[in-house]
């Protein structure tokens, strides 16, 4: 390599990177250095994984149940959806998501105003958000604290369930203290309603957040086509638990919805839960083709530093190792969940 | 013969093409006991599983304790909350502790208030000898601790009638005594029981009447002395010469 | 009370047939709760205000010539088929020079008829390895050129559908054995083996393939000496081989380790040899597992080489961004990802229900009986 005179090693990470990303949360410039560029690149990376995964996993739930419905359009027109887009390539769907954005919506000039004041165009989606002040932040502290106390509530029933049989239902309450903690937090925060919206200006919108079409046709893309696998999931989950379960619980006179809800539900969902996981894993690693339509990830990010200093090798350790260390999180996060509910034998 | 029950009255049942019941008649009294028995596949299960629409039967009428079993989703769960069931996979709920597979049906169905709920479970427990095992999971028990779970739970709805599908088919042969000294208490309480099974001990011991079937027909429907002694059909003779100990 | 008194001899009856069969099925399927006939309406008022506007937008009102001027004056109303009568040997050959196209025609049938004998396990015999060598061997030729009067081709101008179909079968037939390879060291005794091997695998099941991808098309020019330079196409296949073999590790042991050791020792007690055993008990059960998800990989390559237009290769999905980049034929895009979408989604379809097929007959030799009581 010395031959061919390039430079090896990761001081360059030190060095300011000269280009700039369109978009993302992170504040960066020219002038920061390639190392932040790549955290701002994973922060996107973030970003859309997150949203991706929550949006997904709501798709793919209500697709899969769909699936097993009485209703045969119902059913029909569920397995239509899993079964087209399981057998589409992603990068396909993604450029035709992105084409779509940019050419079949509205000049940026032009957008289409959505109730609520936010603003739709090539130039992407505008919404209106609240200005951040200290109540926010107190609305989070109290989330904190809120979620503690539920976590301290199912430990506490856990312990009532071992010694007497019988656990006290906390699932209610539990909710109820993860959500009057962030309202605690905000009304003793000065209970905030300001709202920064987008602007209409002569060269287009301005203002609020803003998510770029590449953004929009990352996500949809990934979302429609993880929803399909997830349904896929669900639906195996629900057909995996024995079919003697369901006739034991009818037998003893539960309506089929009980029983759906307090035999078949919490066993399809010890079920559901692994190859869930490795899905929403999925979906982060699929992310990577935002570098196909302009979306500026870590890979992206990893791409244009490549063709900028040429040092290839290093940029792709970097952008491996973010990978691995999300694989790595989420196994731990995984192993956890599993031993907490694994069914217990002897 | 004490009033009916449960009847039958010429009731078929296909399985796609497969004539499953064919043209069933059959009356159980109260307090009666009945065991069904017979070779592999001749509906023995079918037969039962009718009793509280578990199965759906085509053709013919079947009441059970002065309902009509059809398509009325009321009238069906109305009839299981007074049918108890035993199944032959025990069928344990795997999440919920003893004492809460219990207390389910209970407090969902009849709406008990949990302590209520509680103490009749543990009273149904001890009555199988399993109350100290309230707090464990089904998969920490044996197959014969697991079965007396599944009978308790079946008895704390307070059932008229009790229904068993081969319910020690599944186990090691030491745990089928401790199983069978539940089912005999329960049949000294008086309790209507059919009971499919193959342990002819039983049949002989606490059985009323035998009921043997044979390619979803009923061939015969006597008293266990008669049965054992003198069976009328070749199908009913070739099949306890091969379930019989010499 | 009723005894044996019924007839004896009661042969089994047919079913009778069902009263109103059609309106009872609706009755059932369509309007079984409120919500469901709830879910019914909607769905069909959608369908009434829709499918009528497809079918006019997609086939009736449709101009199926390469005719740009009608194809404008639509105005987006209806689809311009001719848009895909014009470009559709752009789309599936890629840059292959014109007059040449009926050699990677030739080859990617000859491809698919070979698929197709392979398909039945009957055909499994020992003529199939040389018979895929010949295919692949011909499909080479025909592609490159240079031999036999025909005009020599360079792998930079291979591109559509021939080129998907070349990087799916190089793509699994060289994973195969660095996959097994894989599985049997990750079960090895050996630690150093062991730990290789599974290193190897759970690094690149953790990565994306865009990063293998860039390994192949930056790394490997830097890194190996230059003799052993392969071109774009060499490193793609290469990295498509290295990132499937990781998976297909997987996939073989899952197989080996589903089977019962009861099978081993069954045959080991009935006197086998072990490679007998192997041969006879283990591996075609071995087999039966593992094949369906074989064909599950196969999939699942075909739909991975898209990726490589990230790479600027042309496969079938690069090919219609080529087309695309035409700006007179450009405004016709939604036309364009309907033909590609429903050439991968024909494809797609086709293989996962011939995997379902087969699992359904490999698998019926060790399905057991339902039991009827």
């Amino acid at each position: 390599m010395a031959a061919r005179q390039i430079r090896s090693g990761f001081d360059f990470l030190r060095q300011p990177a000269g280009f700039d990303i369109g978009e993302g949360p992170v504040p960066y410039g020219p002038r920061d250095s390639y190392l932040w560029a790549f955290a701002a690149g994973l922060a996107n990376t973030l970003r859309v994984s997150a949203l991706g995964v929550v949006l997904a996993t709501l798709l793919g739930t209500v697709v899969g149940v769909g699936r097993l419905s009485r209703n045969a359009l119902v059913r029909w027109g569920c397995t239509a959806y899993v079964e087209v887009l399981r057998n589409l390539p992603l990068v396909l769907l993604l450029f035709g998501c992105y084409l779509a954005a940019t050419e079949l919506l509205p000049e940026a000039t032009e957008p289409v105003t959505l109730p609520g004041g936010g603003y739709l165009s090539k130039g992407g989606l505008q919404l209106p958000h609240p200005t951040w002040s200290p109540g926010w932040g107190a609305a989070l502290a109290g989330l904190s604290l809120g979620l503690a106390a539920a976590w301290g509530l199912s430990r506490w029933a856990r312990a009532r369930r071992a010694g007497t049989g019988h656990a006290p239902a906390v699932r209610w309450p539990g909710l109820a203290l993860a959500l009057l903690g962030p309202l605690l937090g905000w009304l003793a925060g000065g209970a905030p309603t300001a709202l920064t919206r987008p602007e209409m200006g002569p060269f287009g919108v301005s203002g609020g957040l803003s998510l770029t079409p590449e953004f929009l046709a990352l996500l949809g893309g990934l979302t429609l086509s993880a929803g399909a696998a997830i349904a896929e999931i669900v639906r195996s989950g629900l057909l995996a638990v024995s079919h003697g379960q369901l006739e034991a619980a009818q037998a003893l006179g539960l309506s089929r919805r009980q029983a759906t809800r307090l035999v078949l539900l919490p066993q399809a969902l010890r079920l559901i839960v692994p190859p869930l996981t490795s899905q929403f894993l999925n979906l982060t690693k699929n992310s990577s083709l935002a570098v196909a339509i302009g979306y500026p990830d870590v890979v992206s990010i990893a791409n244009t530093a490549i063709n900028q200093n040429g040092q290839a090798l290093e940029c792709i350790l970097v952008i491996m190792a973010v990978y691995l260390c999300i694989n790595l999180v989420t196994a731990a996060g995984m192993n956890l969940y599993d031993r907490r509910t694994a069914l217990v034998e002897r | 013969m004490s009033e009916p029950i449960i009847t039958f009255e010429r009731v078929n049942k296909w399985f796609g093409a497969y004539h499953a019941l064919r043209d069933v008649d059959l009356t159980v009294g109260r307090g009666e006991r009945i065991v069904v028995c017979g070779p592999s596949g001749s509906g023995k299960s079918t037969l039962i599983r009718c009793i509280n629409r578990l199965e759906e039967h085509e053709a013919g009428r079947l009441v059970v304790d002065g309902v009509e079993l059809t398509d009325d989703v009321k009238a069906v769960e109305r009839i299981r909350r007074e049918v108890g069931m035993v199944f032959q996979q025990f069928n344990l709920f795997p999440h919920l502790t003893v004492l809460e597979n219990v207390t389910l049906a209970p407090t969902q169905v009849l709406r008990l208030p949990l302590a209520e709920a509680e103490s009749r479970a543990r009273e149904q427990l001890a009555r199988v000898h399993i109350a100290d095992q309230a707090a464990k999971y089904p998969g920490q028990l044996s197959g014969g601790q697991q079965q007396r779970v599944a009978i308790a739970r079946a008895l704390c709805m307070k059932p008229r009638i009790m229904l068993f599908d081969e319910p020690t088919s599944a186990l090691d042969p030491e745990m089928v005594k401790e199983v069978l000294d539940a089912m005999l208490e329960l049949a000294g309480a008086g309790m209507t029981m059919v009971v499919v099974t193959h342990e002819m001990g039983f049949a002989r011991s606490v059985a009323d009447r035998v009921v043997f079937m044979d390619q979803g027909r009923i061939l015969e429907d006597r008293p266990p002395a008669d049965f054992f002694s003198r069976p009328e059909h070749e199908r009913a003779r070739d099949f306890l010469a091969k379930v019989l100990p010499r | 009370m009723t005894g044996p008194g019924a007839p004896t001899d009661l042969a089994a009856r047919p079913r009778p047939p069902r009263a109103g069969g059609a309106w009872r099925w609706a009755r059932r399927n369509l309007l079984g709760s409120p919500a469901s006939v709830l879910a019914t309406v909607v769905a069909l008022a959608a369908a009434a205000a829709v499918l009528p506007r497809a079918l006019r937008w997609l086939v009736l009102d449709a101009v199926w010539r390469a005719d740009y001027q009608a194809c404008r004056a639509l105005e987006h109303r209806a689809a311009c088929w001719g848009m895909i009568a014009e470009k559709h040997r752009l789309i599936l050959f890629g840059r292959y020079p014109h007059e040449s196209q009926w050699r990677p025609a030739l080859a990617t049938a000859l491809v698919v008829a070979a698929l197709l004998v392979t398909a039945h396990p009957r055909a499994w015999r020992r003529w199939l390895l040389p018979l895929w060598c010949g295919v692949l061997a011909a499909f080479l030729l025909l592609m490159r050129g240079g031999l036999l009067g025909l005009a020599p081709v360079e792998p930079g101008s291979w591109g559509g559908l021939p080129l998907t179909v070349l990087l799916t079968l190089v793509g699994m037939t060289a994973s195969i054995p660095l996959g097994v390879a894989l599985a049997l060291g990750r079960r090895s005794s050996l630690p150093t083996v062991r730990v290789v091997a599974t290193s190897y695998i759970e690094l690149t099941r953790g990565v994306p393939l865009i990063t293998v991808l860039f390994v192949a098309s930056f790394v490997f020019p830097l890194v190996l000496p230059s003799w052993m330079a392969l071109d774009a196409l060499g490193r793609t296949a290469l990295a498509i081989t290295l990132f499937q073999a990781a998976y297909l590790a997987e996939v073989v042991r899952g197989g080996l380790q589903a089977l019962p050791r009861g099978q081993a020792e069954a045959a080991a007690s009935l006197g086998l040899s072990w490679w007998s055993a192997q041969r006879r008990v283990v591996l075609p059960q071995a087999l039966v597992l593992v094949i369906p998800a074989f064909v599950n990989s196969l999939l699942s390559t075909f739909m991975d080489t898209s990726l490589v237009t990230v790479v600027s290769m042309y496969d079938l999905t690069g090919a219609l961004r080529l087309a695309l980049g035409d700006p007179q034929w450009r405004a016709f895009f939604v036309e364009a990802y309907l033909f590609v979408g429903a050439i991968y989604l024909v494809s797609c379809l086709a293989l996962s229900r011939y995997s379902h097929w087969l699992e359904g007959r490999l698998g019926r030799w060790t399905r057991r009986e339902a039991s009827g009581a």
